[in-house]
């Protein structure tokens, strides 16, 4: 049986599709993951991300215990309320997930970690926490609602606990403030402006209809892969995981190896780095008609080089898109193989469009 | 609920069915089907003058979501595509039972008996 977020009738009241997503039943759309995807482009719209879990650290060792958990480097954020992405790395360098850390005091940091991943998460965490003086809370207690798009943060203000009106007002972009209560980040999964807004469980349906009243449009998990598909933002379990690196994924630009900071994996990534050859992640746009998906193939003549990590359809550029792992040594005349024929791809380097407009 | 017109006949994989009443019929994919894949963006046509048997693979419609194969309903050569779903494949999405895909010169007429009412494929529909 599919876990259900607190949103879960609300969702068929407005008509949703549901699908199962990672043990959660989840929306998919709402009528048109087309319309959705350009309703956060040049509007607002907004998701259920309930099921994705929000971890407290809290104590005097959290921030030593962070850059020995962390690939990136804590140490970045200097001032409360600023916010670092990151993944969590086994010993042999592979991903256990993708996360972001939300600086909020000297001895609280919140961490929000991937729904699918979260016991897994929590137990590595408990595990490598032990000598450290600290206390991991996932915060089942709590629900969280991305408000995204270029009107997104004006609409979701006038909704906003007084208090915290006028501090989320003024957040510059990857930074948080928070009360006892909320917590509104200004960050997201979608290449657009926007909030992520973390409040007690109880307040998401309010805030949800309050947010739909205010001509905030609900928008499915569809919508949303296809957004950060175009934000050249990764997705755990395609295109990093527990087989891969971050420096084979697209995300060296996430790992810290400045001074001599130690953190869990940190031996194995020099080693991959020393010997080389490490694959190529790159971003693809298929010219002609057809649709790119997880899985396919992608030659160099009769060689096979590599396949694609996650591909799709972009709403934005009406045409094809996705990323890819291919052979350190591949060129970049390449074809991908779709159903037994094999068509041309151009190989471009993500994101394929941010704030409303093309990149490539 | 969707869309089932009585004056055409389905199949289990999704397939509507029109006969044309000069031994050609018109194909399609149902209005719940279209619903189950949502946004189309794309729709491979079979070759024209292709010969195709009952449960062959023969088209691919694929949505934002997912590719999916369109299966002949009856043994038969197509006699012609419907090329401006190359461009528009969203027409399928909007009116399902007027964007047909292909059309097939029947090799054998009574094939059609075999293939399901409105009302076998409704309950197949609500199962799903």
């Amino acid at each position: 049986m599919d876990k259900k977020t607190i949103l879960n009738q609300t969702h068929r009241d407005m008509g949703a599709r549901m699908v199962p997503f990672g043990g959660w039943d989840m929306p998919v759309h709402y009528g048109s993951q087309i319309d959705e995807h350009h309703a956060v482009r040049r509007d607002a719209g907004m998701f259920d991300v309930c099921h994705m879990t929000a971890v407290d650290l809290r104590g005097p060792g959290v921030r030593e215990f962070l850059a020995w958990l962390l690939a990136n480097d804590i140490g970045k954020l200097t001032t409360p309320g600023r916010a670092l992405y990151s993944c969590m790395l086994f010993k042999n360098g592979c991903v256990i997930d993708d996360l972001i850390v939300y600086y909020m005091a000297d001895d609280w940091y919140r961490m929000v970690v991937n729904a699918a991943t979260t016991d897994k998460d929590i137990a590595w965490m408990e595990e490598q926490a032990e000598g450290h003086e600290l206390n991991i809370q996932p915060r089942r207690d709590l629900g969280m609602i991305a408000v995204q798009g270029p009107n997104a943060r004006e609409k979701s203000l006038p909704l906003l606990p007084d208090e915290l009106r006028s501090q989320a007002a003024g957040l510059k972009p990857f930074s948080a403030c928070s009360n006892d209560h909320w917590f509104v980040g200004r960050t997201g999964y979608t290449g657009e402006d926007g909030f992520e807004i973390i409040l007690p469980k109880e307040q998401v349906v309010d805030l949800w209809q309050n947010l739909a009243s205010a001509g905030v449009r609900p928008c499915g998990l569809g919508a949303r892969d296809t957004l950060r598909l175009e934000a050249g933002m990764n997705l755990y379990g395609q295109d990093m995981d527990e087989d891969h690196t971050p420096l084979e994924s697209g995300l060296a630009w996430t790992v810290s190896f400045t001074g001599l900071r130690d953190f869990i994996g940190r031996s194995s990534l020099v080693v991959q780095k020393n010997l080389g050859d490490i694959p190529r992640f790159t971003g693809l746009v298929l010219e002609g008609k057809g649709v790119l998906r997880s899985h396919q193939k992608l030659y160099e003549g009769e060689r096979e080089v590599g396949e694609i990590t996650s591909g799709g359809y972009s709403p934005t550029l009406e045409k094809s898109i996705g990323l890819a792992r291919i052979a350190a040594d591949a060129g970049d005349t390449l074809q991908v193989d779709i159903r037994g024929r094999k068509l041309p791809v151009t190989l471009v380097k993500p994101p394929f469009v941010r704030n409303g407009k093309p990149l490539i | 609920m969707s869309n089932i017109p009585e004056n055409l006949k389905y199949t289990k994989s999704h397939e509507w069915v029109k006969d044309e009443g000069d031994g050609t019929v018109s194909i399609g994919i149902s209005d719940h089907a279209q619903e189950l894949l949502g946004d189309l963006v794309f729709v491979e046509l079979p070759e024209a003058g292709a010969s195709l048997s009952a449960g062959s693979e023969c088209a691919v419609v694929e949505s934002v979501k997912a590719a999916s194969d369109v299966y002949s309903p009856v043994d038969g050569d197509v006699v012609e595509v419907n090329e401006e779903l190359a461009d528009t494949p969203e027409n399928i999405n909007q009116a399902p039972y007027d964007a047909w895909i292909f059309k097939v010169k029947l090799s054998d007429p009574s094939q059609l008996d075999g293939l399901l009412d409105a009302q076998a494929y409704q309950t197949i529909a609500e199962d799903d």
